[in-house]
C-alpha cells in the first residue's frame, strides 16, 4: 500500500477536533458550505495529488527543465497534471461565484494545497503562482485589468509568475534597477533584467503573466519607489487573445539542486525596447502591493516545507518498521532474528523529531489559515483585528522556524535510510534538495529572525507580541488540572517565561544598544520564540488527546491520542528546554558572533 | 432513456481491514468510508451516456445508513442528477438489495441499470445477476466497453478467456469492471452544485422489503499470515521438502 499524502487521521483530529474548522460555516460568506462539501473538496485534492502529481515526481526531478531550439521543454506529465488541477476548479476555488470559484474557505483551501505540496511541490509551483498572481490582481488592479487577466489565469490558460529578484537584488529588494519609463495611460516601457523567476517560461499555456517589480523614471530610490506592473509574454489582441511577442527574453535557465520540475529563469525585458508593462494600482505602490498577500505566501511556503517533512517522516517510519537491523545493546546473541529499525530507541528519536515537526507544523498552518479567514471575514473588529496580529507575529515564525526544522527532519529520515537513503532509489533526498530551497527564498531566514525581533516583537508597543503570549496562556490555563498534559504544560511555561523575560529586556535595552547590537542575536531569538510556538500546538494537541481518550475505541483511534500525548512529551523533554540557553545568550547580549572580524576567519 | 445506477458505501480500499476482538465483523468504528470503486465506474458510464446525448437523466441510489447519502452526494458531484436513499442500519445481503432495486426499477422505470460487478467489502458479485433474475431483464457482466444502440447495447465484457463481445436487448442490466473507464473527480463547482440536487429518502419498509439477513455469519478471522520463505540448496532438497514437509507430491 502507498504511503498517504497526508495521515488522515491526523488530519481530521487537527482539522476538525483541535481547530473546529467546520465553525467557518457560522459566517455568512461560507454559509452555503458544510463539512461534506469541505470533505469533498479535500478527498477531490488527495485523489488528484495522488494519481496526477505524485506519479511523475520522481521522473520531474531526474529530467530537468531543458532548452530545445530556445524553447522550454518540461516533461508532458506536468502540463496533464496542472490542466486536471484547473479542470477540478481549483484555480478559482477561494474566488466568488462569478469567477467560477466556489467561496472557499482559505483553510480548505491549504487543507486541499497541503496534499498537492505533498506529493510534488515543484508541478504545484505552476496553478500556486498563478493563483497568487492572480490575487494581485485581482486585489489592485483595475476594473479593465482583471477583466482582461483574470478569467484566462483562473481558467488554466495562462500562467502568473512573481518576477521580483534581480541579479544584484535578492534579499535587498531596495536595489531592484528594472526601470519603467511612462507612455500613455497605464503602459509603460519596461527595462532591466530579473533573476530566479520561477515559472518564467515555458509552454504550458498561451501566455505568461509576470508580476513584475520596477522602477518608474524619477521615482525614489530603495522600496519607497518600486511599482508593479502586468508584464506578459504576449501582449493581448483587441479579442483578448495572446498577440504578438512582449519583449520577455530568456536569457537562461538556473540548474537548481532541488525543486527540479519548476523551471527557473534568468530573463531580461526590452532588449529592443519593445517591452510594455501595464501599472498596477498607484505608482510606488509596488512593493505594499506585493506584501499585502505576505502572510498568505510565506504560510504557504511554511506548509510546503512542512509537507515535505511529513512525506519523508512517514517514508521513514514505513522504512523503519520493515527493515530488519540489528539487536538491542546488550544481545549478544547472533543467532537470534534481526529487530526492525523502530526498535532501536535512537531511530524512534529521529522519528519524533520528525513528527513533532511535521503534524505541529501542519496544525499551526492551518491555525494560520483559520486566522486568515477570520481575519478578512469575522464581523466583529477587535477579533479581525487580533488574528491580524497574531498572524503578523507567527508569520515569520512559521516561515523561518519550521523551514529549518522541517529540513532537520528531512535529514533524520535519510539517517533512518542508512545508506539507501543516501541514494536516488529512494525518495528522501529529493524530498531533502527540494526542502533546502524554503529556507532561503520568500525572505531567507536572516531577514525573518530580523523581522520578529525588530519589527514584530515591538509593533504597536508589544501588542502582537501580547497577544501572541496571551493566546500562549490560555492554552497554559486550559490545561490545568489534566494529569496526562503535565509534562508539556510545564515546560510550554518555562519556555513562554524564557520568551517573555528576554524580549521585555532586549526592547528596554534597544534604545541603547542600537539595532546592530540588538539584531545580531535574531537567530537564537527566532529559535526562542519558534519553541514557544511549538509548545504551544503540541500543549493543544495535547489536551484535546487527553479529554478524548476516555472513550476513544481502541486500536488505531486510540493509538492516535496515546501518539499526540507521547509526541507531546517527546517536545517537553527534548526540544523546549533549549530555551533556557537562549535567553541566557540573548540577555547577556553575547556578541561573540558580532564581534568576530571579517580577518580573523 | 433513464439510467439507475446503484452505489454502495463500503470501506475505503486503502484502509488496512481488521477483524473485531469478538470475530463478529470487521471494524467500521472510525473507519473511513467511500464509494465502492466498481460503482464509482458505473456512475462514471452512466454520465458519459448522458454526455454523448444517450441518456436523459442518471438517478444514484444508496441503501444503507444515514451517512450512505455522503455515498450520493459524491455521485451527484460527479454529475448525476438526483439520489434516492433506502434508509437502513445493519447488514443487507444481495437478494435483499436485489429485491429493493427491483421496487425502485418499477418505480423510476429506467432502460438500463449499471452495477459494480462486486463490492470491495463482501465481493459476492451477486447482485446484478440477482436483479436481473427477478426482473427478467438481459444482464450483460463484467463489462470493459458498452454501446448503446436502438433497444440493444453492444457490451464487451472481460471473460476467464479474453474478450467477449454480446448484444443484449433493452431494458437490461450491466456490471462494470475495472477497466471499463478512469472515474472523474468531482470538480468543485461540481461539488456546491450536488448540494442542491434532491435526495429522495425512503425505507425497506416502503419498497416492501424485509432486509432481515437469511444468512448467519459464524465468525470472522484474519487470513493466515504467510511464513516466510526458505531458500534450498538443490533440486533434491526441494523434492524432498514438497514430499516430506508440504506433502503435495
Ligand atoms: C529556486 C528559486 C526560486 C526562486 N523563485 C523566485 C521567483 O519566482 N521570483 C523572484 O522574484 N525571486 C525568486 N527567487 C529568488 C529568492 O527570493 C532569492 O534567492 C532570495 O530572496 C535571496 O536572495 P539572493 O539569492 O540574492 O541571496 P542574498 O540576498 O545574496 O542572500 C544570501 C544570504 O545572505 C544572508 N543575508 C542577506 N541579506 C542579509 C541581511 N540583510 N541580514 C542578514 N543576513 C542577510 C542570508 O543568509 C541569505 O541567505 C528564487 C530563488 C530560488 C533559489
Ligand atoms: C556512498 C556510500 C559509500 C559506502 N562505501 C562503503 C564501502 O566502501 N565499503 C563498505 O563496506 N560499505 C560502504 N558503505 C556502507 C555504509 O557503511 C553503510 O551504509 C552504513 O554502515 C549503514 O548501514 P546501512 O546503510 O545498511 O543502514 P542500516 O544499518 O539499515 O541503518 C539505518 C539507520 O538505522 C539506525 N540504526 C541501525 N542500527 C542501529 C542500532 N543498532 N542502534 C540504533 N540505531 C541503529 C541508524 O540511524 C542508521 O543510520 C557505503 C555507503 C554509502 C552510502
Amino acid at each position: 500500500m502507498a504511503i498517504p499524502l497526508i495521515d488522515p487521521d491526523d488530519l481530521a483530529f487537527t482539522l476538525w477536533r483541535v481547530l473546529g474548522a467546520e465553525a467557518l460555516t457560522h459566517y455568512p460568506r461560507f454559509a452555503e458550505h458544510d463539512r461534506g462539501t469541505f470533505e469533498a473538496v479535500i478527498e477531490t485534492a488527495r485523489r488528484l495529488a495522488e494519481e496526477k502529481f505524485r506519479p511523475h515526481a520522481a521522473k520531474s526531478d531526474a529530467n530537468e527543465p531543458r532548452l530545445e531550439n530556445g524553447k522550454v521543454v518540461l516533461i508532458p506529465e506536468i502540463a496533464e497534471a496542472v490542466a486536471a488541477f484547473a479542470e477540478a476548479g481549483f484555480l478559482a476555488a477561494h474566488h466568488d461565484a462569478e469567477l467560477g470559484g466556489m467561496q472557499l474557505p482559505w483553510t480548505i483551501q491549504q487543507t486541499a494545497f497541503a496534499h498537492f505540496k505533498a506529493a510534488n511541490v515543484p508541478t504545484a509551483a505552476y496553478p500556486f503562482l498563478t493563483i497568487a498572481a492572480a490575487n494581485l490582481i485581482h486585489a489592485h488592479g483595475s476594473e479593465e485589468q482583471k477583466r482582461r487577466w483574470m478569467p484566462p489565469m483562473l481558467g488554466g490558460r495562462f500562467f502568473g509568475t512573481m518576477a521580483l529578484s534581480e541579479p544584484h537584488a535578492g534579499s535587498s529588494l531596495s536595489d531592484v534597477r528594472t526601470a519603467a519609463r511612462h507612455l500613455d495611460d497605464d503602459r509603460y516601457a519596461i527595462k532591466g533584467a530579473k533573476m530566479w523567476t520561477s515559472g518564467g517560461e515555458h509552454e504550458l499555456g498561451q501566455n505568461i503573466v509576470h508580476m513584475t517589480l520596477a522602477r518608474i523614471v524619477g521615482a525614489p530610490a530603495g522600496v519607497k519607489g518600486l511599482s508593479l506592473f502586468i508584464v506578459p509574454r504576449y501582449r493581448l489582441g483587441a479579442d483578448g487573445a495572446p498577440a504578438e511577442p512582449n519583449g520577455v527574453r530568456l536569457v537562461g535557465l538556473n540548474h537548481k539542486m532541488g525543486y527540479r520540475g519548476t523551471v527557473n529563469t534568468a530573463l531580461s525585458l526590452g532588449d529592443d525596447d519593445d517591452c510594455i508593462g501595464w501599472l498596477v494600482g498607484e505608482p510606488n505602490q509596488g512593493l505594499r502591493q506585493m506584501f499585502h498577500m505576505m502572510n498568505e505566501t510565506r504560510v504557504g511556503v511554511a506548509l510546503g516545507a512542512i509537507m515535505l517533512a511529513y512525506q519523508g517522516y512517514l517514508e521513514s517510519l514505513d522504512y523503519a518498521r520493515n527493515r530488519p537491523q540489528g539487536r538491542h545493546p546488550g544481545d549478544k546473541d547472533p543467532t537470534t532474528p534481526q529487530l526492525p529499525l523502530i526498535e532501536h530507541a535512537d531511530v524512534r528519536r529521529m522519528l519524533l523529531q520528525q513528527k513533532a515537526v511535521a503534524e505541529g507544523g501542519l496544525m499551526l498552518a492551518l491555525d494560520l489559515a483559520l486566522r486568515i479567514d477570520r481575519g478578512n471575514h469575522d464581523p466583529d473588529d477587535t477579533v479581525r483585528a487580533r488574528e491580524a496580529l497574531l498572524l503578523d507575529f507567527l508569520t515569520p515564525i512559521i516561515k523561518a522556524w519550521y523551514s529549518d526544522r522541517a529540513l532537520e527532519a528531512n535529514s533524520n529520515a535519510i539517517q533512518i535510510f542508512g545508506g539507501y537513503g543516501y541514494t536516488r532509489d529512494y525518495p528522501v533526498e529529493r524530498l531533502y534538495r527540494d526542502n533546502r530551497l524554503n529556507p532561503i527564498h520568500e525572505g531567507a531566514n536572516a531577514i525573518q529572525a530580523i523581522d520578529l525581533l525588530g519589527r514584530k516583537a515591538s509593533m504597536r508597543d508589544g501588542a502582537a507580541f501580547t497577544a501572541f503570549l496571551d493566546e500562549v496562556d490560555t492554552a497554559l490555563a486550559e490545561a490545568e488540572g489534566i494529569a496526562e498534559v503535565d509534562a508539556i504544560r510545564a515546560a510550554t511555561q518555562t519556555a513562554r517565561d524564557d520568551l517573555a523575560k528576554t524580549t521585555v529586556a532586549l526592547l528596554a535595552k534597544a534604545p541603547d544598544i542600537g539595532p546592530i547590537k540588538l539584531l545580531a542575536n535574531a537567530h537564537a531569538y527566532m529559535d526562542l520564540a519558534g519553541l514557544v510556538a511549538f509548545g504551544w500546538v503540541w500543549l493543544r494537541q495535547a489536551i484535546v488527546a487527553a479529554r478524548d481518550l476516555d472513550n476513544a475505541p481502541r486500536g488505531r483511534p486510540r493509538d492516535l491520542l496515546q501518539g499526540k500525548l507521547h509526541t507531546a512529551r517527546y517536545v517537553a523533554a527534548w526540544e523546549l528546554p533549549r530555551t533556557a540557553q537562549h535567553a541566557a545568550l540573548l540577555m547577556a547580549l553575547d556578541d561573540s558572533v558580532l564581534s568576530m572580524r571579517d580577518g580573523w576567519f | 432513456m433513464k439510467v439507475l445506477v446503484p452505489v454502495k458505501r463500503v470501506i475505503d480500499y486503502n484502509v488496512k481491514v481488521r477483524v473485531k476482538a469478538d470475530q463478529t465483523g470487521v471494524e467500521l468504528a472510525n473507519v473511513k468510508m467511500s464509494m465502492n470503486p466498481f460503482d464509482e465506474i458505473a456512475i462514471e458510464e452512466a454520465i458519459r451516456m448522458k454526455e454523448a446525448g444517450k441518456a436523459e437523466e442518471v438517478i444514484a441510489v444508496s441503501i444503507g445508513p444515514q451517512q450512505a447519502q455522503e455515498t450520493i452526494r459524491t455521485a451527484l458531484a460527479m454529475g448525476a442528477d438526483r439520489g434516492v436513499h433506502v434508509l437502513h442500519d445493519g447488514v443487507v445481503e444481495p437478494l435483499a438489495v436485489a429485491k429493493m432495486l427491483k421496487a425502485i426499477v418499477e418505480k423510476e422505470g429506467p432502460t438500463v441499470v449499471i452495477l459494480g460487478k462486486q463490492a470491495i467489502d463482501d465481493d459476492c458479485n451477486q447482485t446484478g445477476q440477482m436483479l436481473s433474475a427477478l426482473l427478467g431483464w438481459s444482464q450483460a457482466t463484467f463489462a470493459s466497453k458498452i454501446e448503446v444502440g436502438d433497444g440493444e447495447l453492444t457490451v464487451t465484457r472481460e471473460v476467464d478467456a479474453g474478450l467477449e463481445t454480446i448484444k443484449v436487448k433493452t431494458p437490461a442490466i450491466v456490471t462494470t469492471d475495472l477497466r471499463l473507464n478512469e472515474p472523474r473527480y468531482a470538480s468543485l463547482p461540481n461539488i456546491m452544485k450536488a448540494k442542491k440536487k434532491p435526495i429522495e429518502a425512503m425505507s425497506p419498509a416502503d419498497l416492501g422489503v424485509d432486509p432481515t439477513p437469511r444468512l448467519a455469519t459464524l465468525k470472522v478471522v484474519e487470513p493466515a499470515k504467510r511464513a516466510g520463505g526458505v531458500k534450498v540448496a538443490d533440486v533434491a532438497e526441494l523434492v524432498s521438502k514438497l514430499k516430506n514437509e508440504a506433502k503435495v507430491i
